[in-house]
């Protein structure tokens, strides 16, 4: 495929399930999180806010070091969740998803939360007086309406994971196979003599990849813009 | 039978209102910022007031004291808003079945085929919002709202934002529904001419506080009883049938119990009961039977009442046979002609001082 080795389509493969896995979990807390954000007011607010943010602003690698000392196997989460169902992020591909969810949440939160914002909430008071309760007119209303946001808010956060490096690394190091997403490999090729090709190789489809994903959030966003814009003919 | 008793403060401003009403069309009048909206919120159960209740008929919507809220959702209440509010993602027919498809069939008394047929929407259901005009707009609302089956209609100021056109347009349509479904409405409005057009009861509201209510005719007629109308729109409200259709003159003759009035001719047959607003403004007064003169209604009246708070004009109320009609002269032509309470005098109407907007069907 496109003259990819096996050993470079393994990497590709599991860059792409670690993203994907990771926006399909943090998606619905994504919502859940924007909706609160915008739409309630309740103590502790800015605080949410802030700790939402923390992965933007904070060194990837202080991130991947507290996912480490948290979702570890003595870590207090890793060592229930392995108990209780088997769960282990450590060194997994799995705790791979878990870095990229995390460095991607706040962009997903930030697009989502802004459509949220941006819906003229008569709207949704106009779906109550019609009989919806408050369930129905966040699925009817709400989360139609923030779709653009929602796609936005997905594909920035799966380009995001594309890329994820520091907490990775810190949090499942860099294990062929298991643990070696795209910009993993790409380092690992840059350490050892003779690896420019590959990387540059490796780079290039990394930068297809990002180009993708931002023309798929374009071209998707803007259909769905279309179909809801509410001005006069 | 809707009965309000409500205390609600929001920020500065204190609404507290006790009105009862049983009227097809009940209307809420007043200007901008005298609660009207406020009141009709709490209605539908999107504001929640801090003390009083709400009900229609023997249903308790709202009881601050037994800790009765029933959410908007389960209260039945239709609402029209001023923007209509249409849910842009969805086309026509969608929004017209929100509501419908959240109550069981059996709970249905209006159906889609009934609205449809009623606001003339067949052409308009698989467009979206976005490619209709204002009027098409606020008419696809009001389906919306009758078919979530509604016990009773809310319209917030639902002409505000449309042209003259529409106006008479959408005020049609509401004649229509009130004739034809039977459901209850309240009608919010600042504007003197939808009120007396509309409503059969009005409640008039000033600075959060009910100011006074009654039939139509008397609260619009009354010199002091409407201090929310704008200084320009006084005027009264005659109950009136048509007489007579004169075709070559393309006039109308309606008649009341003060005498009879030309209009402008009226689509309406004889018999027919018509409502005809009067602006005090286009009222005159002659001591004498005025002859030599262009004016076609002119009508024998006794002076009941003067209101001089008006600067340089003042309010006569006069008495036309058993109605009411309200007279804005200058203080000047009252010095003139030396108009006293009691005294009988002839008001002045010119016939072209009715238009389309100022005359409703009953």
């Amino acid at each position: 495929m496109l003259g990819l080795s096996a050993d470079e389509i393994g990497i590709l493969a599991l860059s792409l399930r670690v993203a994907l896995v990771s926006v399909i979990f943090s998606l619905p807390i994504a919502v859940l999180v924007a909706y609160g954000l915008a739409r309630l007011s309740f103590p502790g607010k800015t605080l949410v806010d802030a700790i939402v943010h923390l992965p933007l602003v904070l060194p990837p690698v202080v991130v991947g070091f507290a996912l480490l000392v948290l979702f570890g196997r003595r870590g207090p989460i890793g060592s229930l969740l392995d108990q209780w169902f088997g769960i282990v992020f450590a060194f997994r591909w799995t705790g791979a998803a878990l870095a990229s969810a995390l460095m991607g949440f706040p962009l997903m939160v930030r697009a989502i939360r802004l459509s949220i914002e941006a819906i003229d909430r008569r709207l949704e008071t106009a779906a109550r007086t019609l009989g919806g309760s408050r369930l129905w007119v966040f699925v009817s209303i709400t989360l139609p309406l923030a779709l653009p946001g929602i796609i936005t808010g997905t594909l920035l956060s799966f380009a995001r994971g594309l890329g994820e490096f520091g907490a990775t690394i810190t949090f499942v190091s860099n294990i062929p196979g298991q643990t070696q997403t795209l910009p993993l490999a790409i380092y690992s090729f840059t350490q050892v003599p003779g690896g420019d090709a590959q990387a540059m190789r490796l780079s290039l489809v990394a930068v297809v990849l990002s180009i993708a994903a931002l023309a798929a959030s374009e071209w998707l966003t803007r259909r769905a813009t279309e179909s809801q814009r509410d001005d006069q003919r | 039978m809707i009965n309000v008793e409500i205390e609600q403060q929001l920020g500065s401003f204190h609404l507290d209102v006790k009105f009862a009403a049983e009227a097809p069309i009940v209307g809420l009048f007043g200007r901008s910022g005298s609660g009207k909206t406020s009141v009709i919120n709490a209605i539908a159960g999107i504001a929640t007031p801090q003390r009083g209740s709400i009900r229609i008929n023997e249903t308790v919507l709202f009881d601050a004291a037994q800790n009765i809220d029933v959410p908007p959702n389960e209260r039945r209440v239709g609402y029209v808003f001023q923007d209509a509010l249409l849910f842009p993602h969805m086309d026509v027919e969608s929004n017209l079945l929100y509501g419908q498809r959240r109550h069981a069939p059996e709970d249905r008394f209006i159906d889609e085929a009934r609205i449809v047929e009623l606001l003339g929407l067949s052409a308009l259901l698989h467009r979206k919002p976005r490619a209709l005009s204002g009027g098409e707009k606020q008419r696809v609302a009001i389906g919306r709202a009758l078919l979530a089956q509604p016990r009773l209609l809310l319209m917030d100021e639902p002409l505000a934002s449309l042209d003259v056109p529409r106006k008479m347009e959408i005020l049609a349509y509401v004649e229509r529904l009130r004739d034809e479904l039977r459901i209850p409405i309240v009608y919010v409005s600042h504007s003197v001419t939808e009120m007396a057009r509309l409503a059969d009861t009005v409640v008039v509201l000033a600075d959060g506080k009910c100011v006074a209510s009654g039939p139509v005719d008397h609260v619009m007629g009354r010199l002091d009883g409407n201090p929310a109308a704008p200084w320009q729109e006084a005027g009264s409200v005659l109950d009136t049938r048509v007489a007579a259709q004169n075709d070559e003159d393309q006039l109308t003759t309606l008649t009341f119990d003060g005498g009879e009035i030309l209009v402008p001719r009226l689509d309406a047959s004889v018999g027919e009961r018509v409502r005809a607003r009067i602006s005090a403004r286009d009222v005159s007064l002659a001591l004498a039977m005025p002859t030599d003169i262009s004016i076609l209604n002119v009508l024998p009246a006794q002076v009941l009442a003067i209101d001089e708070a008006n600067g340089p004009a003042v309010d006569l109320q006069l008495a036309v046979g058993g109605s009411m009609l309200v007279a804005r002269i200058t203080r000047r032509s009252m010095r003139q002609l030396g108009v006293r309470t009691g005294q009988k005098v002839f008001a002045l109407v010119k016939a072209v001082a009715f238009d389309e907007r100022s005359v409703g069907y009953v």
